[in-house]
This record gives structure tokens, C-alpha cells and sequence, in this order.
């Protein structure tokens, strides 16, 4: 079998000390590492299994009025928990869109953030990525890549982040908790996933042996639970990547826009703000023609990455349904159909 | 070994001499839903290794260097098969003994003729260290360019389409026809790869006992598989026993002994142990078949009043570099509508793929959303709606051959199923329909149709001193109920109530019983079964009625009827004697029969037998995001006679949910350079999951054939999906005024074409 160490460390010193060596690294609860190890993509040399370290598990609410979210709590337990899904409705219904309810019970808040791209190219070992092999080239770039970034890209790679999660979040100003051989540290969760560039396979902002013990929601992100909404594109209902997704966070006082969140899902190789367009809403009184602005500015550094074209125009029109049901209210319960467009058809 | 199941039914399902036609849950439920139902990867016999197949990355050149070395060099590797070191075969598995015989790479050279091609199998006392070893083999390649999609090469006219299906046929004048019509719609249609993915993945357990072979193994055609295996290892055919009591769906992938099961036949022989070969689910997109790319051009010209004058339906496919299969697509236009001019042809253009073969539907499926979907595009040029244009249509003989149909109930199916669905009042024109929240709504309609076929099977009956019955047929349960449907035909052939009854199936011990395809098994095993169950009754009969001391003596073969394990006399019901006396009386331990079925050549040179039903298809269309959701499904099916209304239900859902994919979801994406498959797995290469299925329902509309067989079944396996995809596609259409002709509909032609 191919052989690697696998160490169950009893503390966080012990496990970034065991995650320091090179070819190391963490697995919780492994619902995209092991698919990689099976494939051959990833072929890590030890294994250090972070699922046991205590007080990782927890949701705290904070004294300040934010939130802390244990690397360890599983999508599914964060999804429904109430409270949660009270104050930060957009970020429960991002995580009731993605994956499958199986995988779901598995995955870890840490996890989702670490997932890989699902460009099909990074996956299958016969082809060229740089990601994978540093040089190696991209054989996405003129491949099949109808679905690939159209934001933030690089002829190095035109891979997108695939998780939804991250997406609500990023736009709240999430706070991702780091430990590592220095100490306790914070990052911005906007500037853990990093932009290709010429270094497609520096994925994200963390050194050797960093672990990502917590995310924290700030105060503020609360104030937007009246007007949040996750919107997803898919080719199936579920266990489907976005095609496009958007969350829209809105402040709303007095017919106007006080402040504004937007991000986007399945466009960038990060979870990808649109600051630009935050600038166009806040401020203005919530109608459809500020909302169209606020899409063209959210897109205004598109362009294709290959026969992907089409995402430029559908992620302007996801802007402006996101914005549009955010503005309309948060609904009393998450949608069965968490993120779809159709979530306000009866009996859908 | 014979696989035998209890079949104690809860007395609720027990109607008394009238097993046929009951809604019995599946004789084998409670097996599966406890996880003791055996399927051939649980086989664990003693001394058991496991082989990994290594497979190849480019989809064409040849294989220059493994390094076996370094795989056997790895702890617990046993050995490594490659084109230098693996047993003889007999036979070679590129040879072309019959139509049914298809080229496998069994290590016959170091060539490579499509990506997730067998280069090599490693042999270990674990999987890990097998897949391990497999990895290790580090293969390198001399790449020749890859042959990839429709146009990779020159177009030619295969020989034949399907099996032995001329490539192109002529009825009328299409000349005539073109200039009679008033109006014509020409399209050209695009469907794409699919591959079968069922949840079993293909699995050999193989044991060698001198020149006997012992093999668990999924199969919907033992006999077939026999044959096939007995060549290539040069010994009889009876020497091969299989052991395959259910499939995790086959869909057609097993249909044939495919080359990775084979290879694990040849691990066993290399070793001389036990071994264990299961395909991953990526290894499955190649050696095992697929339904291949079709690019289809359509022209369907009419009069004014809508009359059909022609249909010129043109099908280009591909098949592989090295073997002939051909997706008779276009054949698909020879049944359904009337048309005094008719042609259907076929070219192909060899690519660099696995050969493509028969997958649910082969030809009807992929023929039929794309008929179906210009039907509607020409009724909707002649301003008439689809239902009333297909009944102006309507065929009354089969309009290629001038053949009256043995039975066909298509007018009751249009009817019930329209009223159910309620298309009565849509719309001619498109994007007229929305929902209270806004969203485009369509309805759309699809024929459905297939063929009856047979093939040939055999049973044995027996009954046995204690008046209880036996039937034995190497029959093949992929799921579709035959452990179920068949027992209910044995205990009705019988005379016997059903938890009198033993049933065996599911082994080639038992009678050959054909292929479980071409919906044609229960057709065929039930007559088989029907005549061996009359024949031994009649040898009952015999002993009683010939014996003066029996109450039915003088009553005559054909005066006595069976029921409930008794002879009745036909003619006094009073007068009635147990299977267990007459044996008694004779001495004798039991008494059996065999019997055969088979399709009756002189009927269907008389008749033409088909299937029909009628699948109407409501969606709704995100009028700015192009999402597309399918909110409501109809169909209504004749089919002959029903053997278990559950069963039937299950297969035709199945299909429709099928076609629901076809025209929506299910697509094998190949990068265009190189070849390999993209998505080969289940998380992207996408079936329908729960929340795309709608409300759906199934209407079973009575047909009552007296040609097509003795027992009038004609088939549900496949028929759901033809008529579906293109009920859904039409619905698209009607809700958003676009044609997409290109499937499975993507978001951005839906998208960037709406307002």
C-alpha cells in the first residue's frame, strides 16, 4: 500500500510540531483529501489527524458580540444550529447548498476552507496543472473549461475555489485563526486564498504547519441577518458545484442601502468580494437599476478564461436576483432548497 | 452452485392460483435492505488475492517501458501481469467469432487504443498493496495524437447498425416527399457520450480448479459469458460455472464478459489462486462500453394541414479504432409516424475511445429525443399542437414495412395520460406560461416507443412427492425484479400458491436462459417458463387421468386445469385431486419438464411488435438565470400484459427519471487533445439526485396482444426513457421560445438567448 505516517496528536503544539515536516499535513474528516490521496494527486507522506484536538468543536458567542466557529464543527452541525442560522442566514443557506447531506455530517468549518479546486484537470493525473507540478503548464487553459474562473485568473491557471461557505463569509469579514510555529495569528479570511499569479500552487496564505483553529464572525456581521441571501447556479439541485453563486448582505435603514456585502462563488480561484460594488450600493436607495450597477462594477474585471463567456453575463444576473431577494427580506425558515433559484416554488 | 431463495410471502400477497399481475413487493427486499444479498464483490474464498488493473493515460500509441521492478518489489505484491508475462490464451481477443463477439484488451500487446485502457494488472495479497503496486508501474508512452468527437475523422457508411440492422433504409419516394411538402423543418441535433455507471461496479471473483472455473461475476447473459470464456481459455463451455445472483444495475454493461473481467479470470490462472478484480468507477468510463456522440440531421416535411410527406433522418455516431458498434440512432424514425416516404441513415467516424455498445436504449434513446424534439418543432412550424399533430400522424401499420401491429394501445396512452397531465388548453406559443413567482413554465409531450424482442431461454419445471413446485432458469435479476415477476409466472405455470413454490435462478447450472436485454427477458424466460410449467402438468394430468383410481381418470390432458397444487377437472370443479397424491399413487419421488421460449418467427413476419406509451413533461425555466427545474412528469405506457404492477412502476420511473437526465443533466466531457474522460465519476458526471426527480406518474394502459407471446408480455426496461427526454426538451422549449438542440440543455443556452 502506499505508506504514510499517521499521527492523532493530543494538543495543537503537537500537531504543528508533527505537521512541520515537509510532505505532512492535517486531515479532519478528509472528505476531499482522501479522494485525492485514492487518485494519486495528493500522495502526503504523513498524516496528522487533527479531528481529536479538544476545544475545537465549539461555536462561542463572544463577549464583543461576535462569534467564534471551532476549525472542528461540522458544516452540518453549524447549518442548524438555530442561533447561527438566526444572525448569519446567507452563510447557514451557503452551507445547506453544497455537497450532499452525508458529506455535510462529515465536513469540518477548517476543512471547507482548505478544499481544493475541482478543475478537473488539477484531478486527473494524466494532464498538465500547475497547481499539481509547478511548471507542468495548464491543460485547462485551452481545454474543456466552460466552468473555469472569470475573474482573477492567470495563463498559469484558470481554476476556480470551490466552496460555498466561504463565499457569505468573506463578504461579512470573516477572521480565520491561525496557529502556527510562531505563534497565534489572524488573516483575514479575504486573504487566506491567494490569486494564482505565477505561483498557481501557493493555493493559500499559510506556511508549513499553520493550522486554522477557529473562524471568527465580527460583530457587525450580525447586522445584516434581516437581508441575506445565498443564490447558486448548478447543473443538478444537489452535489453540484456553483456554476455562479453570490451572497448579498445588506444593511438597510430608512429606504436606503447603509451598508452592503457582495460576494461571489464559482468565479475566482478565491471566494471573490466585489468591492466595487458595495461602493455602488451603499448609500443608494435599494431599486433594480442600482442593483444592475452594482453587477456591472462586481464584473467589471471579467473576462473569459476560455468558452466560459456566458458566466460573465449570468454572474451580473445573479448579482442583481441576490441583491433583489436580500433587499425583499431574509425568508423565516432556510429554503428547502437552499441557494436555488427556484427555493420560493411551492413545495420545492 | 445454485442460488436458492426463500420465498415466503406474507399471505397478503398470496392470490390463490393468480400470481400474474399482483403488485408483490420483491421476493429478494429484505435480503438487499439487510445487506445479505451476495453480490459478487462480497465472495471472499479461501486463499483469495487481489489484482488492481494499471491503466493507461493517453488514449492512443503504445506502451514503452512498466516498471514491474518497482511494483514487485513493493510488500505483499504477488505478481504482475503484463503482454510479456500472462497465461496462453486459446484464442485470440481480437478474433470476430460472432456479431456478439467484441474486441477486449486482454494484454495482447503493449498498444493503447483509448484512455482507461488495461496496460497491466498487479496481483497482491491486499488491495493496497495492489494499488500501490499498480501506481508504482510509473508507465511511459510513445503518444500518437488522439482521434476525439464527431468530426476527428472521414465519415463512412458502417456495414450495419446495431445488430445487423441495415445502415440505411428506404421507404418511398423521398424525393416525391420533399417536393410535396409545403413546409420543412431541417434540424441538426447533437447528443452526447454517456456511460452506463451503475452502482455495481464490473467485479470477478475467479476460482480454477483444474480445467474448471468458478466465477462470481455480474451478468445479464451467463450463457453468452460462458461461450465467450470457454474460447479464450480453450475448455467447455459447461466447465464454467457463474455464479450471478443480482447486478447492481447493468443497463447493458454486462451484457457482454467485458476484458477487466476477463483479466481477473487470467490473475486466477497466472497465480494459480483464488482472485478478486473489481473495476474502480473511473475504469469504468472505457473497456466496459458507453452509448457514443451522435450528431443527428432531421428534415420533416408536411402539407398545410400538417400531414407528414417525408422523414429524412441522418445519424452520424462514432465507434471505436478497432471494432464495430454502431448506435442505430436514425431507426428510431421507421415506426412512430406515418409517412409515405421514409429514410433513415447512418455514417460513422472511428475515434479513440472504448468500442461503444448497447446501453439502455441503444438507438431508441438517442434516436428519440432528437425525433421527438423535430416533431415538435414541425408542428409547431405547422401552428398545431403536439398531441393533435402526432394523432394527424398517427401510424395505423408500421409505415417502413406495411406491417400491421400485433397490438398497440398509443391512442389510450396519448388520451389518459394528457387528461392526467391536464395539456388540454396549453398554449401554442411558446413562453406564455408563468408560474405565481414568476418563472417560465412549459409543457412538453414525447412518444414513446420500443421494440418487443425476444430471445432465447430455457426452464425446468419440477414437482416434486410433497405437491410442492421447483423452477429453475439461469435467469438475470440486474434489478429489475426478475426474482420476482418470474417466480409469480412459475407459480401461475405451476398451478402451485406461491409459498409453494421454489424458485432457482441467477446460475449457468441452471437452463440457459438467454441475455437479460432488449426488454426481452421476462418475455422470453416467462414463456420458457410457462411451457416447462405446462409440460409438467401435463405429464401430471397424464398419471391421473390415464389411472383408473384417481377421481379425474377419463378426464382427458385438456380436461383438467391446475390450481392451488390440484388437477380440477374442467368440467366438475369438485373433482380434484393434489399434486402430492398423484405422485404418490405412482411412486414417484417427482416429475419434470423443460421447456423453451422463444420469439415466434411467423408472427413477426406477419406483425410488427412494439410498445408505445406517451410522456408529457411540465418545466420551469429562471427567466433570467436560465436554471431549469422539471416540476411534473406523466406517462402512460401499453405494454402487453403486466406480471407485477410494482415492478413495472419501478422500470418505467426509472427510464423516464433517465430521459429527465438525458435531456437535462448527463454528459461524459472528454478533453478534445488528449482524449481522457474529465469526469469520470459520480461527483461530475451528473445524474439526476432526489431533488431533480418531480412528482411523477406512471399509468399502465391494458393491452391485450395475443401474438407477441403466449403469456402477451412485451417489455417495460427501456421504453421509459425514449418519449421522456424529449417530453422535457419540448417543455423547455415551450417555456422559454429557445430550441436548444444540443444535449443535455446547458445553463448558457438557455441563458444568453433569454431576454
Amino acid at each position: 500500500m502506499m505508506n504514510f505516517d499517521y499521527v492523532r496528536p493530543a494538543s495543537v503544539a503537537d500537531a504543528i510540531a508533527a505537521a512541520s515536516e515537509k510532505g505532512a499535513s492535517y486531515l479532519a474528516s478528509g472528505t476531499n483529501l482522501l479522494d485525492l490521496m485514492k487518485g494519486g494527486v495528493s500522495r502526503p507522506s504523513r498524516l496528522v489527524d487533527v479531528t481529536r484536538l479538544p476545544g475545537l468543536d465549539r461555536i462561542e458567542r463572544l463577549a464583543d458580540g461576535s462569534l467564534r466557529i471551532g476549525a472542528l464543527v461540522r458544516n452540518a452541525d453549524l447549518a442548524h444550529d438555530a442561533e447561527f442560522a438566526r444572525n448569519y442566514p446567507a452563510v447557514a443557506e451557503a452551507l445547506l447548498s453544497g455537497a450532499s447531506a452525508q458529506l455535510r455530517n462529515a465536513a469540518t468549518v477548517g476543512g471547507n476552507l482548505m478544499q481544493r479546486t475541482r478543475c478537473a484537470y488539477f484531478y486527473d493525473a494524466g494532464s498538465a496543472c500547475n497547481r499539481r507540478w509547478p511548471g507542468a503548464g495548464c491543460d485547462a487553459l485551452k481545454g474543456e473549461n466552460r466552468l473555469h474562473a472569470v475573474l482573477g485568473w492567470s495563463e498559469g491557471c484558470i481554476a476556480t475555489h470551490p466552496s460555498d461557505f466561504c463565499v457569505p463569509l468573506v463578504g461579512l469579514d470573516a477572521i480565520v485563526e491561525i496557529e502556527g510555529k510562531g505563534g497565534r495569528r489572524e488573516l483575514p479570511l479575504e486573504a487566506l486564498h491567494r490569486l494564482p499569479g505565477e505561483t498557481p500552487e501557493r493555493e493559500t496564505a499559510l506556511e508549513r504547519g499553520d493550522l486554522i483553529v477557529a473562524l471568527r464572525l465580527p460583530t457587525e456581521a450580525k447586522g445584516f441577518a434581516r437581508h441575506a441571501r445565498y443564490i447558486k447556479v448548478r447543473e443538478r439541485t444537489s452535489y453540484a458545484f456553483a456554476v455562479v453563486s453570490a451572497a448579498a448582505s445588506l444593511r438597510i435603514e430608512d429606504g436606503r442601502i447603509r451598508d452592503a456585502r457582495l460576494a461571489l462563488g464559482g468565479v475566482a480561484a478565491k471566494p471573490w468580494r466585489a468591492r466595487e460594488a458595495e461602493q455602488v450600493l451603499a448609500g443608494a436607495a435599494p431599486d433594480a437599476a442600482v442593483y444592475r450597477e452594482a453587477a456591472r462594477a462586481a464584473l467589471s474585471g471579467a473576462k473569459p478564461s476560455g468558452d466560459n463567456a456566458f458566466k460573465i453575463e449570468l454572474a451580473q444576473r445573479i448579482v442583481v436576483r441576490a441583491l433583489t431577494l436580500a433587499a425583499r427580506g431574509t425568508p423565516d425558515r432556510i429554503p428547502a432548497l437552499p441557494g436555488s433559484p427556484f427555493s420560493s416554488v411551492a413545495g420545492a | 452452485m445454485t442460488v436458492e431463495l426463500s420465498l415466503t410471502r406474507d399471505p397478503a400477497h398470496i392470490r390463490h392460483g393468480s400470481n400474474i399481475g399482483q403488485p408483490m413487493t420483491r421476493t429478494d427486499g429484505v435480503l438487499k435492505v439487510t445487506g445479505k444479498a451476495r453480490y459478487a464483490a462480497d465472495n471472499h474464498p479461501a486463499g483469495m488475492a487481489y489484482a488492481v488493473i494499471a491503466t493507461s493515460c493517453i488514449a492512443r500509441g503504445r506502451v514503452t517501458a512498466l516498471d514491474v521492478t518497482a511494483a514487485k518489489r513493493h510488500p505483499g505484491v504477488i505478481d504482475v501481469m503484463t503482454p510479456a508475462h500472462k497465461p496462453e490464451l486459446a484464442e485470440d481477443p481480437d478474433a470476430k467469432g460472432n456479431p456478439f463477439a467484441f474486441r477486449m484488451e486482454l494484454l495482447q500487446s503493449d498498444e493503447v487504443r483509448y484512455a482507461n485502457q488495461a496496460i497491466a494488472v498487479v496481483i497482491a495479497e491486499t488491495l493496497e498493496a495492489a494499488t500501490e503496486g499498480a501506481a508504482l508501474l510509473s508507465p511511459r508512452y510513445q503518444v500518437e495524437i488522439a482521434r476525439v468527437g464527431l468530426d476527428a475523422g472521414e465519415a463512412y457508411a458502417p456495414p450495419v447498425v446495431g445488430i445487423g440492422n441495415p445502415a440505411e433504409v428506404r421507404h418511398g419516394d423521398i424525393d416525391a416527399g420533399m417536393t410535396a411538402a409545403t413546409k420543412l423543418t431541417d434540424a441538426t441535433y447533437q447528443t452526447p457520450a454517456q456511460y452506463h455507471n451503475a452502482m455495481e461496479p464490473h467485479a470477478m471473483v475467479a476460482v480454477w480448479d483444474g480445467d474448471r472455473l468458478f466465477i462470481d461475476t455480474p451478468s445479464q447473459g451467463m450463457g453468452f459469458a460462458q461461450m465467450r470464456i470457454a474460447g479464450l481459455f480453450g475448455i467447455p463451455p459447461a466447465n464454467i460455472h457463474i455464479n450471478s445472483p443480482f447486478l447492481g444495475g447493468g443497463f447493458g454493461s454486462k451484457g457482454l464478459i467485458s476484458g477487466p473481467q476477463v483479466l481477473g479470470i487470467m490473475a486466477a490462472k497466472l497465480i494459480g489462486r483464488p482472485v478478486k478484480l473489481v473495476l474502480r468507477r473511473s475504469q469504468m468510463y472505457g473497456p466496459v462500453g458507453h452509448r457514443p456522440p451522435t450528431r443527428q440531421r432531421i428534415r420533416i416535411g408536411t402539407d398545410d394541414a400538417g400531414v407528414i410527406a417525408v422523414i429524412n433522418h441522418e445519424a452520424r455516431v462514432t465507434t471505436s479504432s478497432f471494432d464495430d458498434f454502431y448506435e442505430p440512432a436514425a431507426d428510431a424514425s421507421h415506426t412512430l409516424y406515418a409517412s409515405p416516404a421514409i429514410r433513415t441513415a447512418h455514417e460513422a467516424v472511428r475515434v479513440d475511445t472504448g468500442t461503444p455498445l448497447f446501453m439502455r436504449a441503444p438507438g431508441e434513446a438517442t434516436g428519440s429525443i432528437v425525433l421527438e424534439s423535430a416533431i415538435d418543432e414541425a408542428a409547431f412550424a405547422c401552428g398545431i399542437d403536439p398531441l393533435e399533430f402526432r394523432l394527424k400522424n398517427y401510424a395505423e401499420v408500421e409505415p417502413t414495412t406495411g406491417k400491421p401491429f400485433s397490438s398497440k394501445a398509443l391512442r389510450q396512452c396519448y388520451a389518459r395520460a394528457a387528461e392526467r397531465f391536464g395539456w388540454a388548453g396549453r398554449p401554442l406559443q411558446p413562453k406564455q406560461m408563468r408560474d405565481e413567482n414568476g418563472f417560465l413554465v412549459g409543457w412538453g409531450m414525447g412518444t414513446a416507443t420500443f421494440p418487443a424482442i425476444m430471445f432465447q431461454g430455457n426452464a425446468r419445471a419440477v414437482i416434486r412427492a410433497d405437491g410442492k413446485g421447483v423452477m429453475e432458469t439461469g435467469a438475470h435479476d440486474m434489478g429489475q425484479g426478475a426474482w420476482t415477476a418470474l417466480a409469480q409466472i412459475s407459480a401461475d405455470s405451476l398451478g402451485v400458491d406461491f409459498d409453494q413454490l421454489t424458485f432457482r435462478s441467477g446460475s449457468s447450472d441452471l437452463p440457459d436462459a438467454g441475455i437479460a436485454g432488449g426488454s426481452g427477458h421476462t418475455a422470453t424466460v416467462g414463456a420458457a417458463i410457462h411451457n416447462a410449467g405446462a409440460a409438467v402438468i401435463a405429464k401430471l394430468a397424464e398419471l391421473a387421468t390415464t389411472d383408473e383410481r384417481s377421481p379425474l381418470f377419463g378426464a382427458g390432458n385438456a380436461g383438467v386445469v391446475a390450481r392451488g397444487g390440484r388437477l380440477h377437472r374442467r368440467d366438475d370443479d369438485a373433482r380434484s385431486e393434489s399434486y402430492a397424491e398423484i405422485l404418490a399413487r405412482a411412486g414417484l419421488a417427482e416429475v419434470d419438464a423443460t421447456g423453451s421460449g422463444a420469439a415466434d418467427a411467423a408472427a413477426q413476419s406477419q406483425y410488427a411488435m412494439h410498445a408505445h406509451g406517451a410522456v408529457f413533461a411540465e418545466v420551469k425555466v429562471d427567466p433570467e438565470l436560465g436554471q431549469i427545474r422539471a416540476t411534473r412528469l406523466v406517462g402512460a405506457f401499453a405494454a402487453g400484459r403486466i406480471i407485477n404492477p410494482l415492478m413495472v412502476q419501478s422500470q418505467l420511473r426509472g427510464g423516464m427519471i433517465w430521459g429527465l437526465s438525458f435531456a437535462l443533466h448527463e454528459e461524459a466531457v472528454m478533453d478534445h487533445r488528449s482524449g481522457r474522460i474529465l469526469n469520470a465519476n459520480l461527483a461530475e458526471y451528473h445524474v439526476p439526485v432526489n431533488a431533480d426527480v418531480p412528482p411523477m406518474e406512471v399509468i399502465t394502459v391494458d393491452e391485450h396482444d395475443p401474438h407477441v407471446n403466449p403469456l402477451g408480455i412485451k417489455g417495460v426496461g427501456e421504453i421509459g426513457i425514449t418519449g421522456s427526454a424529449g417530453a422535457v426538451a419540448n417543455a423547455v422549449f415551450h417555456a422559454t421560445g429557445i430550441r436548444v438542440r444540443n444535449f443535455p440543455i446547458k445553463i448558457e443556452e438557455v441563458v444568453m438567448r433569454l431576454g
